[in-house]
């Protein structure tokens, strides 16, 4: 539904890449993450693709259509929700809908069972202007908006910038249901735990895709044994962990500090890491093997 | 951190909006050098406790000592002492990065002897030497991060207000992002955070979670986990959080 073959963007005269020699395909009805931080080149491969930017190099495809010849059709068989709240702040939640709707001639009516979901949340509040709601209830117009004309491919991008970790679940939870209506959806986000909701992800960086694969696969790639250590001084643990000549890599993670190690049994990798702690009178010191997350993946990418 | 010198002392700290109460009756304290991160879902009153105890906007009731100074009458002694960054608002992005170090410097009345010594101790210690005259539009976004939060904190006030300074910065940024929290910590600044991502709560020393203008919790992550039978921060944020959700 979606293919990219060495789409390159500079800004600026060249002086700035956007984005290099960037190929890949997303299937039908498959929900395709791009991973990655701000200033990687997401919303710029969303605006190429949505036909709003043209690349200096390389061709791609949306829905079977060509991105410069055909543009018209695209525009007409995408939705789109960018990064920035882009509705009419001084028109209210249905008269947003009904814009929309018109606009790709046809009616709320007509496409109402792929909104219904998400838009009986924000309808006890039709006739608020959109610019007046909250930031988790805009969020939720923009997607009905993007999707009234039942588009065949959905580009969301950084819908979940900046909303709460149970927003964010929520949010998942309605593109889960979207994907089993069959929409093909392409979404970016900041957030590595985000990535395993997706089929597909493509982790992106500096505006080169540094691995595209599925979720579990790009875990089960990562080379090394991943150990989770824990101790009460987390910041001279990680001292101790970083200065020493054995681990490969130590980096704070939530309550533990991840080590990659190098391809050791368990039990000396283990017994290694213990040591060192407790030569230096470390105590009360948890270790244990761990499965990499996408981030654990994304930071091996960036520091090697 | 310092548990004897208490920064910041609020009690039933109170703010409404006509009928609409955006924070309910808060109470909690902060110590000297403390990493106390502020979490809460969107819209639960964070911000405007915020704005409260940076003497931007004064409270419907309640009390409030920051700095020792008095959110109702001494906002300007509050300004002066604390430091503040968000994602949102950081640094001037038409000025160079020297330009915007002499011009925050300048605003907190650091002196052009002073100011000159800090501007190169920073640049050198962000490794910022060969874009120390490159607009700071043309940097990184990790970067301009640590520069917003080395300048925020250059006039060594005694509390930095972080309002998300991670969001969007890429993995391995924001642990470094954390290093420069923990250095500002162990010199004596407060910290005062407020992020989405559950594995920085971790790195607090104590966190408050907020619900629907309240604190629903305070104490260590541990003591948290502990309290609502976690395993992770994300899960008691979940636990304590959802319930509220359906009040838009």
């Amino acid at each position: 539904m979606v293919s990219l073959s060495n789409i390159s963007k500079t800004y600026q005269k060249g002086s700035v890449k956007a984005v290099t020699d960037i190929s890949f395909s997303v299937g039908e009805g498959e929900l395709f993450g791009l991973i990655g931080p701000d200033g990687a080149g997401k919303s710029t491969l969303f605006r190429i693709l949505t036909t709003l930017l043209l690349p200096d190099r390389g061709t791609a495809t949306v829905a079977g259509y060509d991105i410069v010849k055909d543009y018209n059709r695209i525009r007409r068989n995408v939705g789109y929700m960018p990064g920035r709240f882009s509705l009419y702040p001084d028109l209210s939640i249905e008269e947003n809908l009904q814009f929309f709707a018109t606009v790709f001639n046809t009616t709320v009516a007509e496409n109402y069972h792929l909104i219904k979901d998400i838009y009986v949340q924000i309808e006890p509040f039709a006739k608020r202007r959109a610019g007046k709601l909250s930031g988790g209830m805009k969020q939720k117009l923009a997607l009905c908006c993007a999707l009234i004309h039942k588009p065949k491919v959905l580009f969301l991008d950084e819908p979940t910038t900046g909303v709460d970790p149970v927003s964010r679940k929520e949010f998942w939870d309605m593109l889960k249901r979207l994907k089993d209506q069959g929409i093909t959806m392409v979404v970016s986000t900041p957030y590595m735990d985000e990535a395993t909701r997706c089929d597909r992800i493509a982790l992106i960086q500096h505006g080169r895709i540094l691995s595209i694969d599925t979720p579990q696969q790009i875990i089960a790639a990562y080379p090394s044994p991943l150990y989770a250590v824990r101790a009460v001084d987390t910041a001279r643990v990680l001292h101790l962990l970083s200065t020493h000549n054995a681990p490969l890599n130590s980096y704070l993670y939530g309550a533990y500090i991840h080590v990659e190690m190098p391809a050791w049994k368990e039990t000396q990798a283990t017994q290694t890491l213990r040591n060192v702690l407790m030569t230096a009178g470390v105590q009360d010191i948890e270790v244990k093997p761990v499965t990499p997350t996408i981030e654990d993946c994304f930071i091996k990418m960036l520091t090697t | 951190m310092n548990t004897d010198e208490t920064v910041i002392q609020a009690e039933n700290l109170t703010k409404r909006f006509g009928d609409f109460v955006a924070t309910h009756a808060i109470s909690f304290e902060v110590f000297r050098g403390e990493i106390f991160g502020f979490l809460g879902a969107n819209g639960a009153g964070k911000t405007t406790a915020m704005r409260m105890l940076c003497g931007l906007s004064i409270p419907s009731s309640g009390t409030a000592r920051i700095a020792g100074f008095d959110v109702y009458s001494q906002t300007e002694e509050i300004k002066r002492n604390i430091g503040y960054m968000s994602q949102k608002f950081s640094l001037y992005e038409d000025l160079s990065v020297v330009e915007n170090i002499r011009f925050f410097g300048g605003i907190y009345g650091l002196d052009r002897r002073l100011l000159k010594h800090k501007t190169d101790a920073l640049v050198e210690r962000l490794g910022l030497q060969s874009e120390a005259k490159k607009l700071v539009a043309q940097l990184p976004l990790g970067w301009k991060q640590k520069l917003a939060f080395s300048v925020s904190i250059l006039h060594e006030p005694r509390i930095v207000f972080l309002d998300e300074p991670t969001g969007g910065v890429d993995p391995v940024t924001r642990r470094q992002f954390w290093a420069l929290i923990y250095e500002a910590a162990a010199s004596g600044i407060t910290v005062f955070v407020t992020t989405h991502y559950m594995d920085e709560a971790e790195y607090c020393n104590r966190i408050s979670i907020m619900v629907n203008g309240r604190i629903a919790a305070l104490g260590t992550p541990e003591a948290l986990k502990k309290q609502l039978n976690e395993p992770s921060m994300d899960g008691v944020f979940y636990q304590l959080a959802r319930g509220a959700k359906h009040n838009p």
